[in-house]
């Protein structure tokens, strides 16, 4: 095909783009995997039992909070990296320093509570299967974000599938907190960090790959 | 702002409204830019794939126009595709890129308004030189001919050029002159 034939083509399908399109593609992306991830955890999973106590403790929303926090920034990430000039600097910025203050406050909490407790708190009784159940639950969000951005135009493709699992493993997590019932300050700065971190990393790998345009 | 962009810009933004013509016109014209800017990057080897990138270029603009910003300069966005193109050629054919990759003017090539504005500055300078010094000056400081050749081809002596111009230059310094004054 010559050129000319293909600029024919072009401007013959042209339709008018709402300045909102990239918008949408990612609340309909990361929406609809959120969905497929909290049925996930729903039917595999369970709701924590204890939801309607749980939800009158200052523990419950510190981890919600925690949790929300990371998958806005991740979802902004995820937005912006889609424009080929874009940089994820603010957003991570915004999780490191989220992820700080969490660990601040971890730490906190281990010094006011003896030594011989210590242990007790960063194990939980889940401290086998935390983890990876937020990576399982933060697939489906993977696939969501990296739908997202296969159809608009990052060009950093490592950085794009970093965003992109930063994302997915955040919201993935605070699917995972309405499941989990630990409620230790400390088991949650190293688990669930954990269990976001790694998704970023399976990103970061598989963007070049799974991304390119 | 720089002209190109601003065209280029409103082509853009009407396109992304709907506007078939105002596409075809952009469309046509970012082939050209973008078929000279690859050509100048690609080693003689492969100058065959400058019109395989351009098309592939101008397909991902299409496909993924809605990742324009309007707020910002569409030939920066542009230039991020066209650079994206050539890196993932590179990549996929294993070539190690020689030639340095570059900024964004680059694709917008070089600007000859201000040349032309400059050209046009000292033709009006020099209508206001009388006639005779006029032709002396154009010969010798703008198409650079020596005192030597222009005092043989007019028949007038190398003394009486050198005169000629030194007067032509006195008047346009005076122009200057009186038109600096003027903006104080």
């Amino acid at each position: 095909m010559t050129t000319d034939d293909l600029i024919a083509r072009l401007t013959g399908e042209l339709k008018p783009v709402s300045r909102l399109a990239v918008f949408w593609r990612v609340v309909i992306g990361l929406g609809i995997s959120l969905v497929v991830s909290s049925a996930l955890m729903y039917f595999w999973l369970g709701m924590r039992p204890d939801m309607m106590t749980a939800a009158g403790t200052m523990m419950f929303w510190t981890k919600f909070a925690y949790t929300l926090i990371l998958a806005v920034a991740g979802t902004w990430a995820v937005k912006r990296i889609a424009y080929p000039l874009g940089s994820i600097r603010v957003s991570l910025a915004v999780m490191a320093a989220t992820i700080v203050v969490m660990i601040v406050l971890a730490m906190a909490k281990l010094a006011m509570t003896p030594p011989d407790q210590h242990m007790a708190m960063m194990k939980g009784h889940t401290i086998a299967v935390c983890t990876r159940n937020i990576v399982m639950l933060s697939l489906p969000l993977l696939v969501g974000a990296f739908w997202v951005l296969r159809g608009l135009a990052p060009t950093r493709l490592t950085v794009a599938g970093a965003a992109a699992g930063l994302a997915a493993g955040a919201i993935g997590s605070l699917v995972y907190s309405f499941h989990c019932d630990e409620s230790a300050m400390p088991f949650i700065a190293v688990w669930y960090t954990l269990g976001i971190l790694i998704p970023g990393l399976i990103g970061a790998i598989a963007g070049r790959f799974v991304l390119r345009w | 702002m720089n002209p190109v962009e601003t065209r280029l810009k409103e082509l853009m933004l009407a396109s992304l409204d709907g506007d078939a013509r105002s596409y075809g016109i952009l469309l046509n014209d970012l082939a050209r830019h973008l078929r000279f800017y690859f050509l100048r990057r690609l080693s003689d080897a492969h100058k065959g794939d400058a019109d395989d990138l351009v098309q592939e270029t101008l397909m991902s603009l299409h496909t993924r126009r809605a990742t324009y910003e309007t707020d910002r300069p569409f030939t920066a966005w542009l230039h991020a595709i066209a650079r994206y193109k050539l890196i993932d050629h590179f990549r996929r054919n294993r070539i190690r890129a020689t030639v340095p990759l570059d900024d964004a003017e680059d694709l917008f090539a070089v600007d000859q308004s201000d040349a032309a504005a400059d050209r046009m500055d000292v033709e009006r300078l020099l209508q206001s030189v009388p006639e005779k010094s006029r032709d002396l000056i154009y010969r010798t400081k703008i198409e650079g001919q020596s005192i030597a050749e222009v005092a043989q081809s007019t028949g007038l002596s190398e003394a009486s050029v050198k005169v000629g111009i030194h007067r032509g230059i006195k008047a346009i310094a005076a122009k200057l002159k009186g038109r600096a004054d003027d903006d104080r």
